[in-house]
């Protein structure tokens, strides 16, 4: 069992007590909603007759269901329509803060709570939404929880869960230069599998780890849940805090003083105890890209893609399974496997960081004119700011279009959708069957920058033939 | 659909019923109810639309469509089964559809707490023989009785030995899987716990 680590740490202190039938009772100190996975539980609350316990300590904003070609209300879809009114009503009726459209702070939840400074160290964050890992990276402990979950947070601020075990995942050396975040963590669930986490929290340490920025870092933390991992967590740094700094609902004065020496004191001791120990060589990952029905299924944009006899027999059914799906051939090559649609945006990569490294691909370029290409900005702050560096420009001079902040075609609940057997070069976080919005539909997860060139090239292609 | 549909409530320990199987490891919650789905804002009609896009692909071939499954309470899967998208939708639909238990080699972590969450246990076995249950082509008739409190499962022919986290095991057999009550009952634990949470103090939401 682990020991004094980041994870040990903050849920011994956020442990209100042992439940009758042996899970912790855990208090979660900061709540954040969305539109999808919480009318059912402000629904549930009615019936029960409860009310919000600490309407402050619940963050709302929307993001799944909007449009991003035309934000106008009320939204042609009639049902998102519906969906958002309801949010509206609940966070109205229960005194919760909304970051609704317009606001300057709308986007997706996962962007919004650290631009915000939210998400602060030594925190537990919970939402109704599998990438909550994505605020591990400040060293709070975050987990999905589902809509049962949210309606017990909004009631008591806690939820009964069993405590996880900690796996530390020890990245040496650093990324090599057109190797970003995206790639390591794709390298990382690559190797472990994708059920590799079930029932671990990942802490991500090592030299590349530190050198990464707070959003690489954020990118990491958000594909935890991908690897299987429910949470996953960086120890926070001089960087953590200056990211923090100064933000919205950071702490101010004489708070900052107090928060800081406390959340220096926050990380996991030296010679902490952990279930399991992993190391792997940062220098050694290429750019990736999966081939796959799961993020798994990825290789190294100059391999191929692999034979079934190379794989386990565990990871041969899902293979066969893959393959049939994807129509691609065993032994084939990742690179130039044509792409029609090419997706910039997520909890994953739409923050301003990704904006600027595919904006620098694309500039003076233009997308292959067999390539349907669009980005979408995690959030109003971050396309506010792309606009404030002319980004957005340089998207529309290449070809790209610019649309609205939201979850867009990661998931596929709004318009965007791929049509029939497309294949999209996505940097999103999910490749499975039908994710993107079509049955049939193929995704390719990639970096921000590997979708750039992809666009530009009409295939798969290596963005470092790009980048001098 | 079928007969209407009655949420579980109180103690469970014990589900009798009908196995279906479905074969694959890694089926994501994308896959058990896909997004356009998620568009509702309560759950009562999500049951017919439970694995969609692969019914429609099997063009009535997948075993939530055959006749001979359509009074299935006992779901028997493979591993990491629900992994991926938090969505509760995904267990609501089985639920609805008819599932009352699932048996498999392995679940995907918030999956597994959503189904605890609703009254769904999640019981596993060891690979060999959730193959050996699904090889058998007779499943169709396979009944099984869960015992929840022996952690069994029994048929004719068959005596298994489930494995099931104790604590959840425990809330079933409580009657407090439906966690709200309980942790309410804690109330002054929970208001004590804010007075020893430096961060409550500090920080600065409203700002």
């Amino acid at each position: 069992m682990s020991q004094d680590t980041l994870f040990d740490k903050v849920w011994d202190l956020h442990k209100v007590s042992k439940l009758p039938g042996g899970s912790d009772q855990i208090f979660i100190g900061l709540h954040l909603i969305h539109e999808v996975t919480s009318p059912q539980a402000f629904g549930a609350l009615k019936d029960k007759k409860l009310k919000v316990k600490f309407p402050d300590r619940t963050v709302a904003t929307v993001d799944h269901i909007v449009p991003t070609d035309n934000q106008s209300r009320p939204f042609k879809d009639n049902l998102a329509e519906q969906m958002i009114e309801t949010l509206e009503k609940n966070c109205l009726e229960h005194k919760i803060r909304f970051f609704n459209i317009g606001s300057g702070n709308q986007g997706i939840v996962h962007v919004v709570a650290p631009e915000l400074g939210l998400t602060q160290p030594g925190m537990t964050i919970a939402c109704g939404d599998s990438h909550t890992s994505t605020h591990g990276a400040f060293g709070s402990i975050a987990f999905g929880i589902g809509t049962s979950q949210v309606r017990d947070v909004l009631a008591t601020q806690t939820i009964a869960m069993n405590k996880l075990k900690v796996r530390q995942i020890w990245c040496d050396n650093k990324l090599s230069k057109g190797v970003y975040a995206k790639d390591l963590v794709l390298h990382i669930i690559n190797e472990l599998g994708v059920k590799a986490g079930v029932g671990f929290a990942y802490e991500f340490g090592g030299p590349a780890i530190e050198e990464l920025s707070m959003e690489e870092r954020m990118t990491i933390c958000n594909m935890s849940i991908e690897g299987g991992a429910r949470c996953g967590y960086i120890n926070p740094d001089e960087k953590t805090f200056s990211y923090i700094k100064n933000k919205l609902c950071a702490p101010k004065n004489k708070h900052w003083d107090k928060a800081l020496k406390w959340w220096k004191s926050l990380k996991s001791d030296e010679n902490s105890i952990y279930d399991d120990v992993i190391k792997l060589d940062a220098s050694k990952v290429e750019p990736t890209v999966t081939w796959g029905i799961t993020p798994g299924q990825s290789v190294g944009i100059n391999q191929q893609i692999p034979l079934l006899e190379e794989l386990s027999p565990n990871d041969k059914l899902v293979a066969e399974e893959a393959f049939e799906y994807m129509s691609f051939e065993p032994g084939q090559s990742i690179k130039d496997i044509p792409v029609e649609v090419c997706f910039i945006g997520s909890c994953t990569n739409g923050r301003i960081s990704d904006l600027r490294i595919a904006a620098k691909v694309l500039k003076d370029k233009k997308v292959s004119k067999n390539v349907k290409a669009f980005v979408v900005p995690g959030s109003e702050k971050v396309a506010n700011e792309a606009k404030r560096e002319g980004l957005d420009q340089i998207f529309k001079d290449s070809g790209f279009q610019w649309r609205e902040p939201g979850c867009s075609m990661c998931l596929a609940m709004n318009s965007d959708k791929l049509i029939g057997n497309q294949v999209s070069a996505s940097s999103s976080n999910r490749n499975f069957k039908g994710r993107q919005g079509s049955p049939s539909g193929r995704t390719l997860l990639m970096s921000p920058a590997m979708v750039a060139a992809a666009a530009i090239n009409g295939k798969v292609s290596d963005v470092r033939e790009f980048i001098k | 659909m079928k007969s209407k549909f009655i949420p579980p409530i109180g103690k469970i320990t014990q589900i009798k019923g009908q196995c279906i199987s479905l074969i694959g490891n890694d089926i994501d919650t994308d896959r058990i109810i896909p997004a356009r789905f998620l568009k509702c804002v309560n759950f009562d009609s999500l049951g017919e639309s439970v694995f969609k896009d692969d019914r429609e692909t099997l063009k009535g071939k997948h075993p939530f469509d055959l006749e001979e499954n359509k009074n299935a309470t006992i779901l028997i899967v493979n591993s990491n089964f629900g992994c991926g998208s938090s969505r509760e939708h995904a267990p609501q639909a089985l639920m609805r559809w008819g599932i009352k238990a699932i048996i498999g080699e392995s679940f995907a972590d918030i999956f597994y707490s959503n189904c605890i969450a609703i009254g769904i246990p999640c019981l596993t076995l060891p690979k060999k023989s959730i193959l050996e249950i699904q090889k058998n082509k007779d499943n169709k008739f396979l009944f099984l009785e869960i015992d929840l409190k022996n952690s069994l499962a029994k048929s004719k022919n068959l005596s298994l030995k489930l494995e099931i986290k104790e604590s959840s095991r425990k809330m079933f057999l409580l009657g407090e899987w439906d966690a709200t009550a309980t942790l309410l009952e804690n109330e002054s634990l929970i208001e004590n716990k804010c007075k020893y949470l430096p961060y409550l103090e500090f920080n600065n939401y409203f700002s």
